[in-house]
Formats: C-alpha cells, structure tokens, sequence
C-alpha cells in the first residue's frame, strides 16, 4: 500500500494511445492498461461519460516526465489570466453600452469582426514581437535547433488560437448572414476526401518526417565529428609531430607536452583560450606564459572567481613576477599558484620549492621583488609577504582588499 | 610493504606505474577493465586499488561500486588525467579515499598509497581548491548541518595550505600542530565531502548518475 501511496497519479504518455489517461491509471493500479481502456470506450458508447471522465483526468493528471498537468499550467499563469479575462469583460461591457446607445451596425457583423479581430491581434502580436531569448542558450552551437517553425511552444499554441479565432469570426459571420447554406454541401465532400486522404498518406508522411530528422542526426554528428578532427589535427598532431624531431631535448619536449595539454583541457573545458577578462583566467594565462619563457611546471588552483579590474590587473602583474622569480630560482621543482578570490578580497600564494634565501641578506640595489611586487601592490592598496629562509623554499604572499 | 592493484585501461600507462611503484610497494597485479578489476581485487585483496578515473563501462566508480558490495573495507586512490570538479567529486564520493592526477612523482605516489593504505585521506592541491570552492558561501540556516555541511575554520586553514602546495609535515608546522592532527582534520572533510547535501555536491553527483 505504501509503495502505490509513494506514486503519484501520473499520465504515461509513453505507453499510452491517447495521452497516457488509461496507462497511468493502469500502472497506480497495477492491473492491464486494456482493462482501463475497455471501461473507458464502453462508458463513453453508453452516453459519453467515458469520455468526459477521460477528459477531466487529462487535464488534472500531471506527465510522467514531470509535467505539470494542464489545470496546474494554467492556475501558474492566473495573473496573466485574470488581467485579460478583465479586460475581455471591460471590453465587452462598452460594447453593450454602445449597443443600447443605437451607435451600432448590427449583430451579424460587429460580433464576428470582433473575434476576428482578436484572433488576428493575438498572430500579429506574435510575429511583430521581437525574437524571444532562447530558452536554453547552453545548448552547444553546433547542434541547430529544427529550423522550420521553431517557435516556443507556448508561442505557437499562441499562434494557432488566434487562427482559430480569426477562422471562427468568418465562419459566425457566413452563417448569421446564411452565406452557409448553399456551400455546406461542398464543404462536407471536401472534409470526407481530406479525412481519406489523411488516413491514406498518414503512415507515409510519417516514415518521411522520421527519416529527415534522422538525416538531420546525422549530419550534425558528422558535423561534430569533422570538427573535432580539425581541431586534434591543428593542435595535437602537430605537436605530436613537433615532439618527434626534438627527441634528444627532453626539456623541450616536457614543456611541448605540458603547452598542448593545458590546450586541450581549455579546450575540453569549453573555455576559450584567452578572451574573457577574469582575475583566475589571467592568473592562468600568467602562468602558461611563465612555464613556456622557463619551462617550469606551473600548478594553478584557484577558488572563486571575478571580473578584471585595474586593481586585480596589477595583482596578476605581480603574481607573475612572482611566478618568473620562483620559476627562476626554483630548478626543476614545480610552481604552486594558488588563488582565492572572495567578494571585497583577493589572495594569491605563489610557492616554489627553490633553494630560498635570506632576505636580509638582499643588498639594496636589487630592486626586482622590491619594485616589482611590493611596490606594485601597495600603488593598488594591497600588500605583498615574501615568506622564505634558506632551504626552505619560498612563497610570495599577494593581498588585495577592496 | 602495502600492497597495491593497479586498474587502468591504458597499458602503457599500467606498465609506467608499475615500474615507478616498483620497490617502493608491493604491486600485486594489474588490470585493464572494469570486470577484470573487481576479479582481481577481491582475489587479491590488496591494501589499496590505484584506480583509474575514466574507463570504458561505468570507470573507476563502476568499480567501487562492486568492490564494496563483497568488501567494504576495500580502499581506493583515484589516479585520472581529468581535473574536472565532476569527476573529481564522483570518485570521492563514490568512497575513494583520494584524489591524485597522473602527473605526479613516484615517490609521492607510493607516499599517497601508503597514507591511504593507513586510512588516512590524500588530497591534491587541485581537489582542496574544489573543496574550498564547493563549500565556499553560506546556506540558509535552516539547512544546514553543521557537521556535514560546513567546514570548520581550522579545516579550511588545513586546505588552504595543501592548496597553497605544503605538505602535511610542513603545515603542521605552521599551525603549530601535529601532523596527526592534520591528518585527522583532512580525514573529516574527506568524510564531510562524502556525506553532505550541499548543493554543489549533490549537483555534481547527479551529473555523474552517482544518485539514481
């Protein structure tokens, strides 16, 4: 009992031959889908109360897939709904106002334009108004959307209310003026042909509009695959082949290894290589300039992450002077840059594994960390710490507060 | 000496490992997939399973997965090229022990293995980036945990500094604290991140199909 309390009521469109009524009821119960079916058709043969039932379940019952159902949809757009049932009742009300006044052409004519006129408003609306914001901008460029009729759905449920409206209007019209009567018999030929037809050609249509979007599938991924093959044979290729004629420089060849794969992890991150201004892209930047120039391996990790200001420039300005400093002086031993970037403060530790120094021991005239790094950093209100001894490595300490 | 699998479908990279670890552990065996790997690990019964990240059918989280069904107690170190927070974070939950990339030294690998093999945590300056990123900003106060889903000021001084590149040895010195003390600080925001809800974490899961 508790296990069917647990599941929700739901439609399931996938097994169902309608909307999934029948199926979703089917599963809550845990009985065959065709006995659900079967009550359904009977009841609706015996005075149509099946089908209202159906109806009413479609429209309180939410999708399998998480939709909600068609009454909560609606209820979630109750402001919108109310301020035009208030303005549809206004208008309405003027009308009648006018009507009792004689300024009025008759009924046969005002009441058909006017629902014309608003299902023709509502389509005009719709393709004046500007090109809505894409729902989903993640989705990847290379993979375009069906090209006809890509209207939100809402939009194009939109669109063909306000053609029903406009059809509507023109036949209430025909029909209060009796234009109808004479063209009732050809219509219904019309309509007996049109059913036939649909019924003849569904199946074929069918098989057609699958096989395009397969085609389409397909070219997408062919579409993909050629550019990631671009892409590997611009990039890792090359360096491949670089690498094979510098065997006998082992460093050369760390540091063509260590420049391609920071390359294809940019690449495979979906960042661009450079471009969008952030203090940890630059501290990045910074760091694969100063591993290329020294051929050290430089480690960045960094924490959060903000815009790139004047002050958050000269902070990686000295970080990288920090980073060609350690690089220097460090031999083979890897950088450590870490950085932590929180609202109102910047922090970046660069740390190698070097030989470090004394600092009083320092003459004067070098003026390289003093300018360089404290120097810069206090102009942007900040301070610089050069953490180091002899043997135990050194670490340069930036703070920036804002 | 600890004893160690090695599961990685790339053999060179198994061979390369192998001869590095060579001498400094005891290598009982290696293997290629994801069914070999849960064979030999549970024949074998090593101190710890140097695990590759990305594998064909399911990777290394597959394979703890069916290890800890038939021996629990099993431990893992996650060996990857990848630095992606996703895979970072899938490994760690799904119950390894630690996180290293590929381009680590010999001697700090049989280091990582045999800290793991003590049950402690081995956490690389990259994954303590993550970490202070994934618990960095507050939560509503009525959701959060506070053993679980915060870290404790002293625990973010500890990754700060593994971040920063220190070793155990060395930030215990600066906080003028034993290196257990650093290691049993490690250990718990290991278990923190094993265990919170924190959105971040659990987004990452998801990702991953690591919650069904």
């Amino acid at each position: 009992m508790s296990a069917s309390a647990a599941a929700p009521l739901r439609r399931d469109p996938a097994h169902g031959v309608i909307a999934g009524v029948a199926a979703g009821i089917a599963r809550r119960l845990g009985i065959d889908p065709v006995v659900v079916r079967v009550l359904f058709v009977a009841t609706s043969a015996a005075g149509g109360a099946g089908l209202a039932l159906y109806l009413v379940g479609w429209a309180v019952m939410g999708g399998e897939d998480g939709k909600l159902a068609p009454i909560e949809r609606l209820a979630g757009r109750r402001e919108t709904l109310m301020v035009v049932a208030g303005m549809v009742l206004l208008a309405i009300a003027s009308l009648l106002l006018l009507r009792k006044w004689g300024l009025w052409l008759s009924d046969a004519i005002v009441w058909p334009v006017l629902l014309a006129a608003a299902g023709g408003a509502l389509i005009w609306r719709q393709s004046t108004a500007p090109e809505a914001p894409a729902r989903a901008p993640a989705v990847a460029p290379a993979a375009p959307r069906a090209p006809l009729l890509h209207l939100p759905a809402d939009a194009a449920s939109r669109a063909l209310i306000g053609a029903a409206l406009v059809v509507g209007g023109g036949l209430v019209f025909l029909w209060l003026n009796d234009a109808l009567q004479p063209a009732r018999d050809s219509v219904l030929a019309v309509v007996v042909v049109l059913i036939a037809a649909t019924l003849i050609f569904a199946p074929w249509w069918l098989r057609l509009v699958r096989g395009l979007s397969a085609e389409r599938a397909e070219r997408i991924r062919s579409q993909e695959r050629a550019e990631v093959a671009a892409h590997l044979h611009d990039s890792v290729l090359q360096t491949l082949a670089l690498m094979q004629r510098r065997v006998e420089d082992p460093r050369e060849v760390a540091a063509l290894a260590r420049r391609q794969e920071r390359e294809l992890r940019a690449w495979l991150n979906g960042r661009r290589a450079a471009g969008d201004a952030t203090v940890a892209s630059a501290l990045e930047g910074a760091a694969a300039e100063v591993e290329e120039a020294h051929g050290v391996p430089v480690e960045v990790v960094a924490v959060g992450d903000a815009p790139l200001d004047p002050g958050a420039e000269a902070l990686v300005a000295a970080a990288r002077e920090a980073l060609v400093n350690a690089a220097k002086f460090a031999g083979e031993s890897p950088v450590a840059l870490y950085a932590e970037v929180a609202p109102g403060r910047i922090e970046v530790f660069v740390r190698d594994r070097g030989p470090g120094f004394d600092p009083a021991a320092v003459p004067d005239d070098r003026r390289g960390v003093r300018e360089s790094i404290v120097g810069r950093m206090e102009r942007h209100g900040g301070r610089a710490i050069v953490h180091t001894a002899p043997g135990a490595g050194t670490e340069v300490e930036l703070v920036l507060e804002r | 000496m600890t004893s160690v699998v090695i599961v990685d479908d790339h053999h060179l990279f198994r061979a390369g490992v192998r001869a590095e670890l060579d001498g400094l552990v005891d290598v009982l065996g290696d293997a290629p997939s994801v069914e070999d790997a849960v064979r030999l690990v549970l024949e074998a019964e090593p101190d710890v399973v140097l695990l590759d990240v990305q594998m064909p059918g399911g990777g290394g989280v597959e394979v703890i997965r069916q290890v800890a069904v038939r021996r629990p107690a099993q431990r893992f170190l996650a060996l990857s090229v990848s630095d992606a927070p996703e895979d970072v974070i899938a490994v760690i939950r799904a119950g390894a022990r630690g996180y290293v990339t590929k381009t680590i030294s010999g001697d700090e690998l049989a280091d990582a293995v045999r800290r793991v093999a003590d049950g402690d945590a081995v956490f690389s300056p990259r994954l303590a980036g993550f970490v202070l990123d994934a618990f960095a900003g507050g939560l509503p106060a009525e959701e959060v945990d506070p053993q679980l889903d915060q870290l404790s000021p002293r625990e973010r001084e500890v990754l700060r500094h593994i971040a920063r590149g220190y070793m155990y040895k060395e930030i215990a010195q600066r906080l003028s604290i034993s290196t257990k003390t650093v290691e049993a600080h490690v250990s718990a925001v290991l278990r923190k991140l094993q265990l919170s809800n924190r959105h971040e974490l659990s987004r990452w899961a998801v990702e991953r199909r690591l919650i069904d």
